[in-house]
């Protein structure tokens, strides 16, 4: 494979159909080497603060913790009664006077905590949300949720502070990444078939990097391929939330069409309760009030969800009048919505214990190891074509 | 890429894309079954998951020196 300065090539004017052939295999693996090498070259830099970003943010919830920014709710008796969602609603809003609910959470893992998220408006900026916790039992305000170092990680993986178009820039970086992905298995081929799987020489340290790059970036494939696409596909949730907002919802909601706003809120308690009897075995997930981003102005939104790792991602939402507290409408989410949601986890890492966290990780810092040696590889070639020193060192190219 | 995989003069596809292949598939497989199960699925997904992590390490303690 690390053939002589002199590499045997074919010229396509002798004739033969092998050389001809030889002729179009050589320009199709050139092809493939510009795709490859510009895919990564553009999006390397972003490629590396997501996955450096990435690797705290895997562990986030026990670093949160560990900083106490995830607060823990009371210890209770077991069988304590919890306290009414209309009065922890009451208490979140007290505490931050002036300010609106835009959802209430139940924290899947933390069934005695409660999350309310206020802003200045229902529609208000998203970065200007407040998250804190409540006790479920006692209604006691636990701290605030979120924040703190992990914050300013997962606003750099999102969208580095640069808001929705940061996202898609980011998301256009992804799709970057799984063009380079493709062309590098492409490539794989002619740059490996002499060696063995799992070759790693030490002859100098360019053939040392490019047997890592190789081995490396044949070993994550499916991951990364899988931990990008996901990612390409998260960055796409706002854009299908106001798909869902301008087709499904707005059928759902069609009655109230010309409608004012609810002024007077219907009980929390009530609506919840009737959630629950309209998705029979589904736990509430969360609480979205008229005019948030996920509902109408007019509708209460209760978004259910079941209880296996797969069925907790698939939401089903419960439209509720926002005065009556009467239930409106209750659809399954539409595919691409569906297909979101599964595809996050997917994305995290978050579903399979401590131990899947750790190797998620392991194959972050393998991936960035492959970004940083591609990189280290073209500056390499390209001193080398530069100083004009091809006849003095062997080249790393494919073989024929 | 099927008309570079067809090359006559040597080289097997089989020794060159199978192990990723394999690995590939393996990862997979470990990526979805903790999403549909959570007991047994989760204890395959760390195997699935954790065998490309771990035959690295072993192609890196027997890398050839020199």
């Amino acid at each position: 494979m690390v053939t002589g300065a002199a590499s045997r090539r074919v010229s396509p004017t002798n004739g033969s159909a092998d050389a001809r052939e030889a002729a179009l295999k050589a320009r199709t693996v050139r092809i493939w080497s510009v795709v490859h090498t510009w895919s990564s070259l553009i999006s390397t830099l972003f490629l590396l603060l997501l996955c450096i970003t990435g690797l705290p943010l895997v562990f986030h919830h026990e670093i949160d913790e560990l900083l106490g920014y995830d607060p823990k709710p009371e210890i209770v008796q077991p069988g304590t009664a919890k306290r009414s969602i209309d009065e922890i609603a009451r208490t979140a809003l007290a505490h931050d006077p002036g300010r609106v609910l835009q959802y209430i959470l139940w924290d899947k893992d933390e069934p005695g905590t409660i999350i309310a998220f206020t802003n200045s408006k229902v529609d208000g900026d998203p970065d200007a949300t407040t998250l804190r916790a409540y006790d479920a039992h006692t209604a006691k305000p636990l701290g605030s949720v979120g924040g703190g170092p992990m914050l300013i990680f997962l606003k750099l993986h999102v969208d580095m502070f640069a808001g929705q178009p940061g996202k898609l820039f980011l998301g256009a970086m992804g799709f970057l990444f799984l063009i380079a992905i493709l062309s590098g298995v492409v490539l794989y081929w002619p740059f490996t078939r002499r060696l063995s799987f799992g070759t790693l020489r030490d002859k100098s340290r360019r053939i040392a990097w490019f047997d890592w790059h190789n081995l490396l970036g044949a070993i994550t494939i499916a991951w990364a391929l899988v931990v990008g696409a996901t990612g390409v596909i998260n960055t796409l949730a706002e854009v299908m939330l106001n798909q869902w907002k301008a087709n499904e919802l707005a059928d759902m909601v069609k009655p109230y069409a010309g409608k004012p706003p609810p002024v007077h809120l219907a009980s929390l308690d009530v609506m919840l309760d009737k959630a629950r009897k309209t998705a029979p075995g589904m736990n509430v997930s969360f609480v979205a009030f008229p005019g948030t981003p996920f509902t109408s102005s007019h509708h209460f939104a209760v978004f259910m969800r079941g209880d296996t790792p797969l069925t907790s991602r698939l939401l089903k939402p419960v439209l509720l009048d926002g005065e009556t507290g009467e239930v409106s409408d209750a659809r399954d989410l539409p595919v691409y919505l569906r297909a979101l949601l599964v595809s996050q986890p997917l994305h995290f890492g978050d579903y399979g214990g401590m131990p899947l966290k750790i190797i998620w990780a392991l194959l972050d810092v393998m991936t960035i190891v492959v970004i940083g040696s591609g990189l280290y590889l073209w500056i390499v070639k390209r001193r080398k074509h530069r100083s004009h020193a091809i006849a003095a060192q062997p080249l790393l190219q494919p073989s024929e | 890429m099927t008309a570079v995989r067809k090359s006559r003069s040597g080289g097997n596809w089989r020794a060159v894309y199978g192990g990723p292949l394999l690995l590939g598939v393996l990862s997979i497989a470990g990526l979805l079954s903790a999403l549909f199960s959570e007991g047994a699925g989760r204890y395959f997904s760390w195997l699935a998951l954790g065998a490309p992590v771990a035959l690295t390490a072993w192609f890196f303690a027997r890398r050839k020196r020199g």
